[in-house]
C-alpha cells in the first residue's frame, strides 16, 4: 500500500488543511501544516507531547483562531465551509464538524438522556419555532421532540449506555463517561467527528469498546479525526495517520509507512537529526 | 455492668467538656458581656459589672455542651450505626399522603388563605395577614422564581436584580401618571421594558464570567438606583413618586374611593381597603403561578435545558452547536421580565415608590432566598422565602420581647443577624439549600432525582 492512498470507500476529501499556522506570542505552536482527511476515514493526528496535535483541534473547530492558512470543510452534498471564518459554535451548527475534549467535558448534573438531547439543540429550537410554537403545544414540536429521543436512544445503544440513561452522567465510570461525550457529539448528526485523545485513561476492555463504537460510527457514514497517544489504538483502527512534532508535519500515511518512517522513530525515542541515517540503514537491515 | 461504666465515663466526660466550655464562654465574655460601659450624667464614661447575665451566658454554655456530648451525639451516633446496619433505607417509597400531594395541600391553602385570614381575624384584621405576610412573602417567592431562571437554571450570578425591579415598578409608576393608562395595559409593559433592559444590560456584560459578571451587574443595579435619584426631572429623586393609581378589578370595579364603580359599594361592603388587598393577594398568587408556570414548561424545552447545560460546561455548549450569547440573553431577558411584573404589582401595592426600596440588599436578599431555597428547585425556593420573609414580619410581632430585653429592644432590627444565622445553619446541614436535588427534564424509564452533588452552580 502506498502511502497517501486508502481502499476504503472513495477518496473524497472532507477535511483540507492547509498551510496552517498558530502562534502565542513568541511560540510558533503549529508551522505550516498542511493535510487532509478522507471521507468516511479514520484519520490520526500522532506526535509526542506538546508536538501540537491539540492546537491543531482547537483551530479546527474554532476554539483559536489561526494566525495563517486554510481549513476547509467539504460537505456530503458538495458544499464547502472555510472553518477558520466561523464563529465556534457555528463549525458545529452549520459545517456539522463536531469533538469531544481531551478532559472530559460533560452536563455532570444533567442526565444521560439530557446529556444527549442538549446535543440536538438546534434541531429542536427550530421545531419548537425558538420555544413560542413548543411553549403553545403544537404538535409539530411534540414530534420533534419524539424523534431526537429516539435519536437519543440510538445512540445510548451505540455507546452501551441504555441501561444508565436516567442516571446523571457525572455518575458514569469514566470509560461510560468516555463513550457518553462520543454519543453527545455524534446527536448534533456531525459529518466530520473530532475526538481528543479518546483512549486516555480506559482499560484495555473499555479499549476495546471503543474500537467498535468507533467502527461503528464511521460505518454509519461520518468520518474520524482523532488524536491519540496509545499507539496500539492508532495502529489498530485507523486508516491514515498524520505525524506532528514541534507544530510540523514529519509523517503522513497508512498506519505501516508511518510506523516505519524513521523521522517518526526518531521523533518518539528522541534520536539526534545525524543518528536519523544510521537508524534508517538498521532499518534496512531489518535489526530494529 | 459494662453498660453503666461507659455510661458514667460518657458523664464524666460530659461534665468535663461543659467546664471547658464554661470557662471557654468565661474567657470570651467577660469584657464584652460582664463589663458595660455608659455615659453618666456628666457625660464621662463609666463602668459597670452584669455578673447576672454573664453568669447566664456561661451557663447556657456548659449546659448545652453537657447535653451535646452527653446526650444529642451519642444518640446521633447510634442512629447513624443503626442506618448503616439495616442497609440502604434512604429512599422510602411509602411516601404519605401529605408529601405525595404536597403542591395541591399548598395551592388550595394559598386559595383560601384570605377568606380564613377574614374570618379569624375580621375585615380590617385580615389587611394584616394577607397584606403584610401574604402579599410579601408572595412578592419575593416571584422576585426569587425570576432570578432563579438567572441564577439557578442558566448559573449566571446577578447581583443586581432589584434593578429589573425597579424598571418595572418606576415604568408603571411614570406611565400610568403621565398617560393616564391602566394596570392591565402596564403590567406587560412593564415586563417588556425591564426585559428590554436586561437586554441591553446583557450584551455587554454576558461575555464576562463568574465574579466579573457579578460585579459588573451589582454596579448596574446602583447606576439604576443613582439614576432614579438624580434624575430629578423625571423620577423626583429620593422623594419618590406617589399617588400611583391602584389596579382596577379587570376594568370592571375600581378601588378608588371616589369611583362609581367602587367595589365595596358595588357588592354593598363596608368601607374597607381589605377588599383591595385580598385582590392584590389574588393577584400577585397568579402572577407567581405564572412564574412557575413558564419556568416549569421552559426547562423541558431546548431553551431550559440549554440554560442548565450553560450552568454545567460552557464549552462543551458551545461545542454542541449552541449559540452561548442568545441563550444567556434569553435567561437574563426572561429573569428581568419576570422582576418588571413584579415591580409593576410593587408599584400598584405600595401607591408609591422611592429610590429606596432598590438598594443593594433588595438584591442580596433575593438571592439568599435562591440559594437557600436550593438552586433550581422553585419549592424549595418559595419555602425559603417564606421562612426568610415571613420570618422578618413575625419579628416584628414579636413584642413580648420587649418584656424580656427592656423597651428600647426593637426586634426587626435583628432580621439581618437571623437572616445570617440562618444561612449558616442551611448551609452547613443542606449544602445544595433546603431542596438540593434536580428533576430530570426527560426520562426513559423512570424519573430519578439528580443528588446535589452532581450539579455545578455555573461560572458565568
Amino acid at each position: 500500500m502506498t502511502p497517501g492512498t486508502n481502499t476504503m470507500n472513495n477518496n473524497d476529501t472532507i477535511l483540507k488543511v492547509e498551510h496552517l499556522s498558530m502562534r502565542f506570542g513568541g511560540l510558533m505552536a503549529i508551522d505550516d501544516f498542511s493535510f487532509e482527511a478522507r471521507r468516511g476515514n479514520i484519520t490520526a493526528l500522532i506526535g509526542p507531547n506538546g508536538a501540537g496535535k491539540t492546537t491543531v483541534f482547537n483551530c479546527i473547530t474554532g476554539f483559536y483562531k489561526p494566525t495563517m492558512g486554510m481549513i476547509t470543510l467539504k460537505q456530503r452534498d458538495g458544499d464547502h465551509y472555510l472553518l477558520e471564518r466561523l464563529r465556534d459554535f457555528e463549525i458545529t451548527k452549520i459545517a456539522k464538524v463536531s469533538r469531544t475534549f481531551q478532559n472530559i467535558r460533560l452536563f455532570s448534573g444533567l442526565t444521560v438522556l439530557e446529556n444527549l438531547l442538549v446535543a440536538q439543540h438546534n434541531a429542536l429550537m427550530k421545531a419548537s419555532g425558538y420555544t413560542i410554537l413548543g411553549l403553545l403545544g403544537m404538535p409539530a414540536y411534540t414530534k420533534a421532540s419524539a424523534a431526537a429521543i429516539d435519536k437519543a436512544k440510538y445512540w445510548l445503544d451505540k455507546a452501551n449506555l441504555t441501561e444508565r440513561a436516567d442516571d446523571p452522567a457525572g455518575d458514569l465510570p469514566y470509560g461510560g463517561q468516555r463513550r457518553l461525550e462520543i454519543a453527545r457529539a455524534m446527536c448534533t448528526g456531525p459529518e466530520l467527528l473530532c475526538l481528543d485523545e479518546p483512549a486516555a485513561g480506559l482499560n484495555p476492555r473499555e479499549s476495546a469498546a471503543l474500537n467498535t463504537l468507533l467502527h461503528s460510527i464511521r460505518d454509519d457514514g461520518a468520518s474520524i479525526l482523532l488524536i491519540e497517544h496509545d499507539m496500539s489504538v492508532v495502529m489498530e483502527i485507523s486508516d491514515h495517520v498524520v505525524v506532528l512534532e514541534y507544530g510540523q508535519k514529519i509523517s503522513d500515511g497508512t498506519p505501516d509507512h508511518v510506523k516505519n518512517d524513521p523521522k517518526v522513530i526518531a521523533a518518539y525515542l528522541g534520536v539526534e537529526d545525524d543518528e536519523v541515517e544510521q537508524i534508517e540503514e538498521q532499518l534496512d537491515e531489518g535489526r530494529i | 455492668m459494662a453498660q453503666s461504666s461507659d455510661n458514667n465515663s460518657l458523664m464524666a466526660q460530659a461534665a468535663k467538656e461543659a467546664l471547658v466550655a464554661a470557662a471557654v464562654s468565661f474567657g470570651l465574655f467577660i469584657l464584652y458581656v460582664g463589663i458595660e460601659t455608659y455615659q453618666d450624667i456628666n457625660n464621662a464614661l463609666v463602668w459597670r459589672t452584669r455578673w447576672g447575665l454573664l453568669a447566664v451566658f456561661v451557663v447556657i454554655a456548659a449546659v448545652s455542651r453537657f447535653l451535646v456530648v452527653g446526650f444529642i451525639k451519642p444518640h446521633l451516633d447510634k442512629r447513624k450505626r443503626d442506618k448503616a446496619k439495616a442497609g440502604i433505607p434512604e429512599v422510602s417509597d411509602g411516601k404519605n399522603f401529605f408529601q405525595r400531594n404536597f403542591l395541591k395541600i399548598a395551592l388550595i391553602g394559598l386559595l383560601i388563605y384570605p377568606p380564613l385570614s377574614v374570618m379569624l381575624a375580621g375585615t380590617q384584621g385580615s389587611l394584616k395577614y394577607v397584606d403584610n405576610f401574604g402579599i410579601q412573602i408572595l412578592i419575593y417567592v416571584m422576585l426569587a422564581w425570576g432570578l432563579n431562571i438567572v441564577v439557578g437554571l442558566a448559573g449566571l450570578l446577578d447581583l443586581g436584580y432589584v434593578a429589573f425591579y425597579a424598571v418595572g415598578a418606576y415604568s408603571y409608576a411614570l406611565l400610568s401618571q403621565q398617560f393616564g393608562l391602566s394596570f392591565w395595559v402596564l403590567l406587560p409593559l412593564s415586563g417588556i421594558l425591564a426585559a428590554f433592559w436586561g437586554v441591553i444590560l446583557g450584551f455587554p456584560v454576558l461575555r464576562l464570567r463568574g465574579d466579573y459578571l457579578a460585579i459588573v451587574t451589582l454596579a448596574f443595579g446602583e447606576i439604576i438606583r443613582l439614576v432614579l435619584i438624580n434624575w430629578t426631572a423625571v423620577t423626583k429623586g429620593t422623594f419618590g413618586i406617589s399617588g400611583i393609581p391602584k389596579a382596577s378589578f379587570f376594568g370592571i370595579w375600581s378601588f378608588d374611593v371616589g369611583a362609581a364603580n367602587n367595589f365595596t359599594k358595588a357588592w354593598g361592603l363596608s368601607m374597607s381597603s381589605a377588599y383591595y388587598k385580598i385582590f392584590l393577594f389574588y393577584l400577585i398568587l397568579a402572577l407567581c403561578m405564572l412564574t412557575a408556570y413558564v419556568t416549569i414548561k421552559l426547562r423541558r424545552m431546548p431553551i431550559g435545558r440549554a440554560w442548565e447545560a450553560l450552568r454545567e460546561d460552557e464549552i462543551a455548549c458551545r461545542s454542541l452547536g449552541i449559540n452561548t450569547v442568545t441563550t444567556k440573553l434569553t435567561a437574563f431577558a426572561i429573569g428581568a421580565m419576570i422582576g418588571g411584573f413584579a415591580g409593576a404589582f410593587f408599584a400598584t401595592r405600595q401607591g408609591f415608590v422611592s429610590p429606596e426600596s432598590f438598594v443593594f440588599l433588595e438584591s442580596a436578599v433575593i438571592l439568599a432566598i435562591v440559594v437557600l431555597g436550593g438552586m433550581g428547585s422553585l419549592t424549595g425556593i418559595a419555602i425559603a422565602a417564606i421562612v426568610m420573609v415571613g420570618g422578618t414580619e413575625l419579628l416584628r410581632e414579636m413584642e413580648f420581647l420587649k418584656h424580656v430585653f427592656g423597651p428600647d429592644f426593637t426586634p426587626e432590627l435583628y432580621r439581618m443577624l437571623l437572616f445570617g444565622l440562618a444561612m449558616i445553619v442551611v448551609m452547613v446541614f443542606k449544602p445544595r439549600g433546603f431542596v438540593g436535588s434536580r428533576e430530570p427534564t426527560a426520562f426513559l424509564k423512570e424519573r430519578k432525582a439528580v443528588a446535589g452533588s452532581f450539579t455545578k452552580e455555573g461560572h458565568g
